[in-house]
């Protein structure tokens, strides 16, 4: 609720951080260390009884509408926090990727809370020194089979989505593989592992598309689409061009 | 003076008694009574012009003359939809001029490599020659990726202009007597072209084209009794193979365009034979065909219709990304990524199968396959009616008479229904086929969307059939357009200030 223009303008800032410079110093290293300050973890607690504590519990214990958060660990919490998907408006809301809402110092303090209720993953150092090669292999027997090989994303049934990965950030896709969000299984890759998945998503993200606009890469149904919807009247839009009336001749069969 | 004679014979033009008017005999008759020698020796002419030595030469030997000049004096009916099937004709050339392009550098082979191209993430990789082959075309082959894209760009648009085309050619009842045998060619050339395109699909072996092959191997395996054989011959054994890429690369290189040539040779050759039909306009009679010659007329709203037809896959081929194999990697039996389509024209075969329910009934201690129904059953009835389609008609309306005139689609209410009503079945399991593109484009579950495309596959058609019926039965109250009086009604002011139609 308070400082929402902060709130905005701090997201933005992070937001822009990680997209241009992947070197910049690593907030969740921060996050981390923050989590074993006292204060931080009663600046989460408030902030916690205020927004989250209606569903899961006053003491991260779960309640009526959501789990309990009691080993849920910080990488977690900061999944969920920094990728918008919590908080929810509403219990029973879909929990879909959207912008945060809190800011930085906020979702540290969260986290810290959060890992302070029972032991839990923490962050995951994601190194950026990922090999593109076996990060492609991993990725084409791990995840291509929901994310799609190009990393657009599709629906996989009961209502799920794996999220197009056009803009997740290596420490984000760590957390995802290690808890297990909504329908997608809990990996447990090592740490060069993962760095290769990310380096190969990240190659994805920022690849150049030979051959054109690359229309969403889902492959032949919006091909089908453009041929049908776009190539096809403009043939027929030809043929009227060539089929301007001239003075008609006759023939006997 | 000499340039002209050749055309100017091809078209005697008649005078009011029926003389004709450039009869070069005559004219010099005429010319010597007047006793104008000048126009005497440009009339007389002696010498035949270089074009005239050379067609003499060639007719004298062939005797081709005049089955030339029938050709050129064709008449061709004046309708932009009757150019759809040129359309498809064209794309069909380019096809052959691409694709012979492209198997300069494609290796059919299944046979292992090493990736070592420019694309980072499979450097190293073990790939197929065929695979590897077709990157090498996208990303070292000069123009390569432009042939590989106009390529699969006229073959996306080259069907749905063959289903404008076969759509005219039903709505209007230009199949009727006595074109069905040319109904049945040009429903050959339909399948011929779906076939090519799924082969061709398959080729590259990438990620999604191996999937497609899978879904085609399990449709024809599953076929009663014959199915392992028809799938054995196809595939060359149990899926995965490493036969079955050389022997589509036959089928789609060497026996289905030749198939597909031979049939537009007797499609257009039985065009020739029978003349073009007509739409009910001007002076057009059961008896004789309105239109344009072919030469110097038609002739060259086609060519430049060529070149316009070009003009639109070079503009889809150059601007707009198609089937990046880099991206779905090589084909890999145990990986398989989502979504996973065919390409557009296949793609109502795959909401076939993605929609029916899973039954796999034992009748007579056979097991009939899940996939038989959906993937074999479905299409092979839903081609038949549109292949036997003109006896099918024949039948329900008891109109054998000989048609060269068109029907306007809404002068009977029956066919154009049924026709609609086949449309939006194909629609809707097209549709079915991208379920779960669809899914996470409308932000709903696929399972509620495949209820809703089991309902509306059967509902669908129903409702566009009653529709389009009662749309037909509405519009037929009205006179067609040539039925109409010219210029429109006059009205006259009476004496009480009223208004009244004039005589």
């Amino acid at each position: 609720m308070a400082g929402l223009a902060a709130l905005g303008a701090a997201l933005l800032a992070t937001g822009v951080a990680w997209a241009v410079s992947p070197a910049a110093p690593d907030p969740q290293a921060a996050t981390n260390a923050a989590a074993a300050d006292q204060t931080v973890v009663d600046a989460g607690r408030g902030l916690f009884t205020a927004n989250c504590a209606a569903c899961h519990g006053p003491a991260g214990q779960g309640g009526s509408g959501g789990p309990s958060l009691v080993g849920a660990g910080a990488a977690s919490a900061d999944f969920y926090l920094r990728t918008g998907r919590m908080p929810l408006s509403a219990p029973g809301q879909r929990v879909v990727r959207q912008p945060a809402h809190f800011d930085d110092a906020e979702i540290q303090a969260l986290v810290a809370y959060v890992a302070s209720l029972g032991s839990g993953p923490a962050i995951p150092q994601v190194s950026s020194g990922g090999e593109l090669h076996q990060g492609w292999q991993l990725f084409q027997a791990n995840c291509a089979a929901c994310h799609n090989a190009t990393g657009a994303g599709n629906a996989i049934g009961g209502g799920y989505v794996a999220v197009g990965l056009g803009n997740a950030d290596p420490t984000t896709i760590g957390e995802a593989t290690i808890i297990g969000p909504g329908a997608m299984p809990a990996f447990a890759f090592d740490d060069q592992s993962l760095a290769d998945i990310a380096a190969y998503i990240r190659f994805l993200q920022d690849a150049p598309t030979p051959g054109g606009a690359p229309i969403g890469q889902v492959g032949p149904v919006a091909e089908g689409f453009i041929g049908v919807a776009i190539g096809l009247p403009l043939l027929i839009l030809v043929s009227l061009l060539a089929a301007r009336r001239g003075k008609p001749e006759e023939q006997n069969p | 003076m000499k340039a002209p004679r050749f055309g100017r014979r091809e078209r005697p033009v008649v005078d009011p008694i029926g003389r004709p008017l450039n009869d070069p005999a005559r004219e010099l008759r005429d010319a010597e009574a007047r006793g104008d020698a000048s126009a005497v020796d440009v009339i007389a002419d002696p010498e035949p012009t270089e074009l005239e030595r050379i067609t003499g030469w060639l007719d004298e030997r062939t005797g081709l003359a005049g089955l030339v000049r029938t050709t050129l004096r064709k008449v061709f009916p004046d309708h932009w939809s009757f150019l759809l099937g040129e359309i498809a004709l064209f794309c069909f050339i380019i096809l052959v001029a691409t694709g012979t392009f492209l198997t300069f550098f494609f290796v059919p082979s299944a046979s292992q490599t090493t990736y070592a191209g420019p694309y980072p993430p499979l450097q190293g990789a073990t790939v197929s020659e065929a695979y590897n082959s077709v990157l090498r075309l996208s990303f070292d082959v000069k123009a390569g990726l432009l042939m590989r894209q106009v390529h699969h760009w006229t073959a996306v648009v080259f069907v749905a202009v063959i289903v404008a085309h076969l759509s005219r050619v039903f709505f209007t009842g230009a199949f009727r007597r006595p074109r069905e045998i040319n109904w049945l060619i040009g429903f050959g050339l339909l399948t011929f072209a779906l076939a090519e395109g799924f082969t061709g699909y398959s080729l590259p072996d990438d990620l999604l084209s191996g999937t497609g092959a899978r879904i085609a191997y399990s449709a024809a395996i599953s076929i009663p009794l014959i199915g392992p054989y028809v799938a054995s011959l196809l595939f060359g054994g149990e899926f995965p193979t490493a036969a079955f890429l050389p022997r589509f690369f036959v089928l789609h290189v060497m026996l289905l365009p030749a198939l597909f040539a031979g049939a537009i040779v007797a499609h257009v050759g039985l065009v020739f034979l029978q003349k073009h039909t007509q739409f009910r306009v001007g002076r057009a009679r059961e008896d004789n065909v309105v239109g344009r010659h072919f030469w110097p007329g038609q002739a060259f709203v086609s060519g430049g219709l060529f070149f316009l037809t070009a003009a639109v896959v070079a503009l889809l081929g150059g601007l707009v990304q198609i089937n990046p194999i880099w991206a779905y990697g090589p084909f890999d039996a145990p990986i398989v990524s989502s979504p996973a389509q065919p390409d557009w024209y296949v793609g109502w075969l795959d909401g076939s199968l993605r929609i029916f329910p899973p039954f796999e009934p034992v009748i007579l201690g056979i097991t009939i396959p899940s996939a038989f129904v959906p993937g074999v059953v479905i299409p092979g009835i839903l081609f038949t009616i549109v292949g036997i389609w003109p006896f099918i008609e024949r039948r329900v309306t008891g109109d054998r008479a000989p048609h060269n005139l068109l029907d306007w689609p809404w002068e009977s209410p029956f066919r154009a229904a049924t026709g609609a009503a086949i449309l939006g079945l194909f629609a809707i399991l097209t549709l079915a086929g991208g379920n779960d593109v669809l899914s996470a484009f409308l932000d709903l579950p696929i399972e509620s969307l495949t209820w809703l495309f089991r309902f509306l596959v059967l509902a669908f058609p129903i409702a566009v059939w009653l529709v389009v019926y009662a749309l037909c039965r509405s519009r037929q109250r009205y006179p067609a357009p040539d039925e109409r009086p010219k210029g429109g009604i006059r009205l006259v002011r009476n004496a009480t200030g009223g208004w009244e139609e004039a005589e």
